[in-house]
């Protein structure tokens, strides 16, 4: 029977969409000054779980109890009038308005007048109490990403919050405002809050929990009482039925150089955000790139991609110079890319599957004729790709959207493969996978290394960089900060050059 | 019990249908306490208004008549709302194409078998071409294609009437009203003794053509996609302001050619009354239509029943000829409530316990 002592306790909830157990069974307890881990694959019924404690999805079966009491939550107006807040991975925050502004949204305000002192005096109090703090008048598009992500805490605890959920919130960070964010989590815990942590990352469900609960196929698989005692190991396995298998690297050869720039500016009417970079790659190495966020490094893809224009510098492809590029003569010069943000600058994700599947190469003989769609080809090229990447769709007329994070990241990647690039350019992406996902995009990227490729890998994910690169350079405003042949790379050296650092200075 | 809005994944075939005839009959539905209000029995009314618009074989083709502009301006704003290239502007184009083929029709010295081809091609350009100004603005100088196409409207319409008021005047008649245009360059009547002429034929051949275009061509491909995720179009190499630029070309020559069968086909003059507002309510129509070729014809062809029938009815039974405004403008509403359902399910909510 439920424990009168528990802050929250759902009990026995299920959940199914048509055919989909999303939930069976699932019993979740969380006490004041926890921090539950909530661990699991994709689509493991986290965030099903999360949505029905929020309002935005009603259980089938299954009560929830806030102290012993309980409730029903039609809404998620309910969920925070019974103290709970949540952190969503994507913000939810207005851009042009201030952060005293974006605390008022939603708020009910005094006769129709908007509370501002009183909210300046919660900001302060919270800040006052858990560490975290803002400037009230600064405008949301002026914060960096961890500070937006504050103040999506401080929107969650503005209400006097109880339970606080965080869905993925370390997917947008650097590992340094990942430190930071665990530090304000130990404090609101200690200030009596429950948190409830959702993730897929092991070592930071290590890190930063003392309990864990962790779903496998819409159940509830264990239950840790004491994080302490398990290995990162022994949560891999519990998340995934079976031991982790981290892709291994193979010695290739080195080929030829197929992509080099050199001095590349951009700027003109717009701020500079490249200031003189020289890289070149070679067939059959991946060349890592490592920095904080917002150093260029976009900037840098947007370039070698075509979509945005350099000002000074060349730009040498098998050495022949580039005079004017556009994505079209990119994707001629077989230089794939796979975007940061699949959502909006890789898939369409309000047409159907095979629209994404065939974008970029919808000109290609094998699609069209004279202008005309050769719809029956397309068609099969896609029902082909979604079987060869094991991608999970139930068809190429599917809607893009409709597809997880991981299978959207697969269809990226079947469609830049497809016709064997001889360069593929890469940023972020595993950001936001599973632990599954991520190794088959590795496996994916050692295997058209093996095959003579030569790959760009953007990451911040420094595990990542070290487990796949041959080389790795470090991005620091808009210039290469240092570069290191892989073998003598350290962790250390390498945080050095991201936040600034320069050898031999 | 409470209700909730949850995303679907898959929009069922027949919804394509059900839908536009739900949203239909929930309009007739609404607009029956008007009629009440008119003193009128709900389904005498209502069977004028329908039954009249198909009681004859002139009725009948009247309707189809009436339907023509509305097919051409409904798949005009199809075409451009896919791109979302917000184009507000077919009544202008409309007014271009009306024009431009008023003009060829008059010219003497062209030999009599060239005349309607040439009207027909002067109309789709004129509409094109006056189309291009917004595009142009919009994608190399980034102004608000709806605010530009919209009061480019007014600008085609004065232009126009200052013409009729001054240099195009009809001599002979003195209203201010263009010139009739030659006999010979009147559009074929198909069916005898009614209005049955060349640019009905033109219309519903148009929406399969523009249909197969969307469905099955790169370029339609590309508008599609362009309007749906123009940032994703950009990195997969397709120029967004080409698209933008080939989607104002094709909406405004649609909406050219109805200004051509109104012409050539009706009128034989342009005259400051030419569209009653064509361009606008083919905005309506593509709404209603769901952006879908097929379903303007459909939508169309029920709006001129609509205002067919309206008089038939008001003969009859006394209820004003505006409920026809009333109920266009009803569908339209009924039908967006009713679109949310595509992309929706209702879920009912059931207490816990």
């Amino acid at each position: 029977m439920s424990n009168p002592d528990y802050l929250l306790s759902m009990q026995g909830i299920c959940k199914s969409f048509g055919a989909i157990q999303a939930n069976n069974n699932v019993d979740l307890n969380l006490s004041e000054g926890d921090i539950l881990g909530l661990l699991g694959e994709n689509g493991a019924g986290k965030t099903t779980l999360m949505n029905i404690l929020f309002g935005t999805y009603q259980a089938d079966e299954g009560k929830i109890m806030i102290q012993g009491r309980q409730i029903t939550i039609h809404s998620t107006a309910d969920a925070l009038g019974f103290g709970i807040g949540m952190v969503h991975q994507h913000f939810h925050l207005v851009h042009r308005h201030t952060v005293l502004e974006n605390l008022l949204v939603g708020e009910p305000g005094r006769m129709g007048r908007l509370d501002f002192s009183g909210a300046r005096r919660r900001l302060l109090e919270i800040g006052e109490q858990f560490g975290l703090t803002l400037n009230p008048d600064a405008r949301v598009s002026e914060l960096t990403i961890g500070e937006q992500q504050r103040l999506e805490i401080i929107k969650a605890l503005f209400g006097d919050s109880k339970i606080l959920i965080l869905d993925e919130p370390t997917a947008v960070l650097t590992p340094n405002e990942s430190t930071g964010l665990f530090e304000a989590l130990r404090a609101l815990a200690e200030g009596g809050l429950g948190i409830i942590f959702i993730s897929h990352k092991l070592h930071e469900v290590r890190n930063v929990t003392n309990r864990v609960l962790v779903m496998r196929a819409g159940s509830v698989s264990a239950l840790v009482e004491d994080t302490k005692e398990v290995t990162e190991s022994d949560l891999a396995r519990l998340m995934c039925g079976h031991e982790l298998n981290p892709p291994k690297k193979n010695t290739s050869k080195l080929g030829d150089t197929f992509l080099s720039l050199s001095a590349i500016k951009t700027g003109g009417s717009t701020p500079q955000k490249l200031k003189g970079i020289n890289l070149s790659v070679q067939g059959g190495e991946i060349l890592g790139i490592a920095g904080v966020s917002g150093n260029g490094q976009k900037e840098l893809a947007d370039v070698i991609a075509g979509v945005l224009s350099h000002t000074e510098g060349t730009i040498e492809v098998k050495g022949e110079i580039i005079s004017k590029a556009s994505p079209r003569l990119m994707q001629k010069l077989k230089i794939g890319r796979i975007p940061e943000d699949r959502m909006t600058t890789g898939l369409v994700t309000s047409l159907p599957l095979y629209v994404s599947m065939v974008l970029p190469w919808i000109r290609r003989s094998i699609f069209s004729r004279f202008g005309i769609l050769r719809k029956n080809e397309i068609l099969s090229f896609t029902s082909k790709m979604i079987k060869r990447f094991t991608i999970q769709a139930t068809g190429p007329e599917v809607k893009t959207g409709t597809l997880s994070g991981g299978n959207l990241q697969k269809v990226l990647l079947a469609r830049e493969l497809a016709f064997e690039p001889e360069v593929l350019l890469a940023s972020q992406p595993t950001r936001g996978l599973d632990v599954a996902a991520a190794e088959f995009v590795h496996r994916q990227f050692l295997s058209l290394r093996e095959k003579g490729a030569a790959i760009i890998l953007i990451s911040e994910d420094l595990e990542e960089l070290f487990a796949l690169s041959d080389r790795i350079v470090v991005m620091y405003e808009g210039r290469i900060a240092g570069e290191t042949k892989i073998n003598d790379a350290s962790v250390e050296d390498i945080g050095l050059l991201m936040a600034g650092a320069t050898f031999g200075a | 019990m409470a209700f909730r809005l949850e995303l679907r994944e898959k929009t069922p075939i027949w919804f394509n249908i059900v839908l536009p005839l739900s949203a239909v009959m929930a309009t007739l539905l609404l607009c029956s306490g008007l009629v009440a209000l008119a003193g009128a029995n709900v389904f005498h009314a209502y069977s004028e208004l329908f039954l009249s618009a198909v009681s004859s074989r002139f009725n009948l083709v009247e309707t189809f008549v009436k339907a023509a502009p509305l097919i051409f301006t409904g798949l005009a704003v199809a075409v451009a709302f896919r791109a979302k290239f917000w184009n507000i502007g077919a009544e202008g184009q409309l007014l271009a194409g009306a024009m431009a083929a008023a003009y060829i029709g008059g010219i003497e010295s062209l030999p009599s078998f060239s005349l309607v081809p040439l009207m027909i091609i002067a109309s789709a350009l004129a509409g094109a071409g006056w189309a291009m100004l917004p595009a142009i603005l919009r994608t190399r100088f980034k102004v608000d294609d709806v605010v530009t196409t919209l009061l480019l409207n007014f600008v085609m319409f004065y232009v126009m009437t200052a013409l009729l008021d001054g240099p195009w005047k009809d001599p002979l008649s003195g209203y201010p009203d263009s010139p009739d245009i030659r006999m010979d360059a009147e559009f074929p009547i198909l069916l005898h003794a009614t209005r049955l002429h060349l640019g009905v034929l033109l219309s519903l051949l148009a929406a399969p053509m523009v249909w197969w275009f969307i469905r099955r061509t790169t370029l339609g491909f590309s508008i599609s996609v362009v309007g749906e995720n123009p940032s994703a179009s950009a990195y997969a190499g397709i120029s967004i302001t080409r698209i933008l630029i080939y989607t104002a070309l094709i909406s405004g020559s649609l909406a050219g050619l109805a200004g051509a069968g109104e012409v050539g086909g009706l009128h034989f003059q342009v005259m400051s009354g030419i569209s009653p507002g064509y361009g606008y309510t083919g905005i309506v129509i593509a709404m209603l239509a769901r952006l879908n070729p097929i379903g303007v014809v459909l939508a169309a062809l029920f709006f001129a029943v609509v205002v067919t029938g309206a008089e038939a009815m008001s003969r009859a039974t006394g209820v004003p000829v505006y409920l026809a405004d009333v109920i266009q403008g009803t569908a339209l509403v009924t039908m967006l409530i009713a679109q949310l359902f595509t992309t929706y399910r209702i879920r009912t909510l059931t207490t816990q316990g």
